[in-house]
């Protein structure tokens, strides 16, 4: 810590430097370790353990504390017996993020190597892959519902269909899904292009020298030098699927057809609902689900700086 | 420069300002600052809940007023009425404008917060929920309110018996349709549910889709939900129904759901995709010969609203008639605890009075008041006859979200009704997982 603080490059003797901090020196490292904790445990960790206290119980938000009621594990049950939206939105879930890693991830990865090779205009085919990025999730959604209204749509007036892309629940989904697959691959582009610029060339041109061609090339060289930004697009994948609500939420509030486990825990706990203890309950669920790949991912991390 | 107070700071003043920048020191407290104001800040927000909402100023001589009306006719009326109001009694009207939807989804917080001494609502169970948990307060001895009748006063009324609300204004649902359509093809207005079908199969004939519908958004199905089941069922029974007693696996209730079925073939196809707006545009081009809607169904008809003539919802029983009808009344309640609780009650009789509805008429668009002394000859003809419609019901309901407990309407009712449109043929199960999932909501 004593070394950090110290401005960097000044010669100060050995026997000075082991010398405990100043006082005032102590307050503010205490203070910038305090501050940032007691955000993360007030705004972070109490909020998570309450709603995991709050999923056992029944309450509607109204009033005092003592009118939470304490009802065991009912509202696990319930969900899972009588709740019919709860089922089809872990499949939507599921299928979001298969169809996230298969599509939009691979074809970002796809562009940010076409993209790393230099060609010409390569900033302008930057940018307008990016551009959805940029944009608002309102301006998404409604960008889309111009190409996807049923009776006044673009894509039914040059299709000369009548699909309802955003009303039949077996269409929706897909619907949806391209709407944020538009946006996702912009992003997972410039997240591996970035990694692709720091790959020192010296590594191409010895394995062009030794004979490797492109493909093998980036498979067997740049793709597992790039492992560290693998992994994290793996999690951020991972975390944007389970975090699909917005486009959902604008299109239909996630229902007939788009239910997501965040969308259905928004319209039970927030506005007028109030069902704080079901909704919470949800929300535990999500997390449990989440804290699988977070586990995951500290393992791998952390294995890697073992070795 | 201040004598250094350890040796970093001794040595880092030796380095000349230009190449040092800012000081490390001032950095960190920069930092340390910004961190905590916005820290503070964060918490103060988080503490005020619906901060921005509520907390005007009201003393002596000043009542605040929560409105859930924002840039929209409806703003421009209220505040035709706080300006007349000023003018007529000297209190000043502290008004608190938040856009329609925020409002009703913060109600919770904000009534609970700091709320305004007066605000808007809707009559019905969400207002008798509100009472039930104390969070409004008790406004009996406004009543009674000259030229307001009792079948207002019953939806003003909780269930202590006390009045927690004072009713200004409503509009009402109907089946609307194009006179000059009607003329064109010699249609007739239908007075029973045959008649209605089979005006249906005639507009079938003629290349017209019989009803419009759009539920994208999942409430405009309740209207026809709450037409049928107080045609088949009576009014008795569907209030009963929304609030919680009886049950959604009975007999009654299969039958309204296969006569919707019944129907359905006469409404518009894909109606999940599309916004109400959209299908009130399917008879605005007459692609669409009639429409079950609210009257405010004429934002959709700038031009030719003249056009615009409804009928009420046909009779399916004769011994239940039709004469139920729904209306959601919009009016005013008073917070638990007001800062001018004189004031406040004095405003709200203000609110409910002919004046109130003059102020708003001043603005070239008149509310439909619930006051029947009111003057009517600013209405335009589809209000007259609103106010027809009205004054024959015999009971009014308020709609089947404001009817009901909003948790069950919104988690429950809404995806039922969006999954029996696109498989209308499972009533069975549907009408079991309403009742399960109501008994557990009910009970919680």
């Amino acid at each position: 810590m004593t070394s950090k603080l110290r401005a960097p490059g000044r010669s100060i003797p050995r026997t000075r430097r082991q010398r405990k901090l100043a006082p005032r020196d102590r307050v503010v490292v205490t203070a910038m370790v305090v501050i940032p904790a007691l955000f993360v445990i007030g705004l972070v960790w109490l909020p998570a353990i309450s709603s995991v206290l709050l999923s056992f119980t029944s309450w509607n938000g109204i009033g005092s504390l003592d009118k939470i009621k304490f009802v065991g594990v009912q509202n696990y049950v319930d969900i899972a017996t009588i709740y019919p939206p709860f089922w089809p939105a872990v499949q939507h879930n599921i299928i979001w993020l298969v169809f996230l890693i298969l599509g939009p991830t691979l074809l970002g990865i796809f562009l940010a190597v076409l993209l790393d090779k230099e060609v010409r205009g390569t900033r302008i085919y930057q940018t307008v892959l990016y551009m959805p990025v940029v944009l608002s999730l309102a301006l998404v959604g409604f960008i889309w519902q111009l190409l996807y209204s049923r009776d006044q749509g673009l894509l039914n007036a040059v299709l000369h269909t009548q699909i309802d892309w955003y009303g039949d629940p077996n269409v929706n989904l897909w619907a949806v899904l391209v709407a944020t697959g538009w946006r996702h691959t912009g992003y997972i582009m410039l997240l591996y292009l970035a990694g692709l610029k720091g790959v020192d060339p010296s590594l191409r041109e010895a394995a062009a020298i030794d004979g490797s061609g492109e493909v093998s090339t980036f498979f067997r060289i740049i793709l597992p030098v790039m492992r560290p930004i693998n992994l994290i697009i793996i999690v951020v994948v991972v975390i944007e699927s389970l975090r699909a609500f917005d486009l959902v939420w604008i299109v239909n509030q996630g229902r007939n057809g788009l239910e997501i486990i965040a969308a259905l825990v928004t319209s039970n706990v927030v506005g007028e609902a109030s069902r704080i203890g079901f909704g919470s309950a949800m929300a535990t669920i999500m997390l449990l689900i989440s804290s699988v790949f977070i586990t995951i991912y500290l393992r791998v991390v952390m294995k890697e700086d073992k070795s | 420069m201040p004598r250094p107070q350890s040796q970093a700071e001794y040595l880092a003043g030796l380095v000349p300002p230009s190449v040092a920048g800012i000081g490390r020191r001032a950095v960190l407290r920069g930092a340390l600052g910004v961190g905590a104001g916005i820290g503070l800040t964060g918490l103060l927000a988080a503490c005020g809940g619906g901060g921005g909402q509520g907390g005007a100023a009201a003393g002596p001589g000043t009542v605040s007023l929560g409105s859930n009306e924002s840039g929209t006719t409806f703003a421009k009326q209220r505040e035709a009425m706080a300006a007349d109001y000023l003018k007529s009694s000297g209190t000043t009207i502290a008004l608190n404008e938040v856009d329609h939807n925020t409002f009703q989804e913060n109600i919770n917080t904000y009534l609970q917060g700091n709320p305004d001494d007066v605000f808007s609502w809707f009559a019905g169970y969400r207002m008798r929920f509100f009472a039930g948990q104390g969070l409004i307060g008790d406004v009996s001895s406004a009543w009674p309110l000259p030229g307001v009748v009792d079948k207002f006063k019953v939806q003003s009324t909780a269930d202590d018996g006390k009045q927690y609300f004072v009713p200004q204004s409503y509009y009402p649902w109907a089946v609307f349709y194009r006179k000059s359509m009607f003329q064109a093809a010699g249609y007739q207005v239908p007075t029973t549910l045959d008649e209605f079908t089979a005006l249906c199969r005639r507009m079938q004939a003629d290349k017209l889709v019989p009803i419009a519908f759009g539920d994208k958004d999942g409430w405009p199905a309740m209207g026809t939900f709450d037409m049928l089941n107080m045609r088949i069922n009576g009014y008795k029974y569907h209030v009963d129904l929304m609030a919680g007693q009886g049950s959604w696996d009975s007999p009654q209730v299969r039958t309204v759901f296969d006569t919707w079925r019944g129907l359905l073939p006469y409404h518009q196809p894909d109606a999940l995709g599309r916004t109400w707006q959209e299908a009130a545009q399917t008879l605005q081009k007459k692609q669409a010969g009639m429409y079950i809607l609210g009257t405010f169904l004429n934002e959709q008809f700038p031009t030719d609203e003249d056009d615009l003539d409804f009928f009420t919802f046909p009779e399916i029983d004769s011994r239940i008639g039709a004469t139920a009808i729904d209306a959601p009344i919009d009016g005013f309640c008073m917070s638990a605890k007001p800062k001018n609780e004189a004031g406040s009650i004095a405003f709200l009789k203000y609110l409910t009075s002919p004046q109130a509805a003059a102020a708003a008429a001043s603005t070239g668009l008149p509310l439909i008041a619930v006051n029947s002394e009111a003057d009517t000859k600013p209405y335009s003809q589809l209000q007259l006859k609103s106010v027809e419609l009205v004054s024959k019901a015999t009971e009014i309901a308020q709609f089947l979200d404001r009817d009901t407990r909003p948790d069950f309407a919104s988690t429950v009712v809404i995806p039922a009704f969006q999954q029996f449109i696109s498989k209308p043929d499972d009533v069975d199960g549907l009408v079991k997982s309403i009742e399960a999932q109501k008994k557990s909501i009910f009970t919680s």
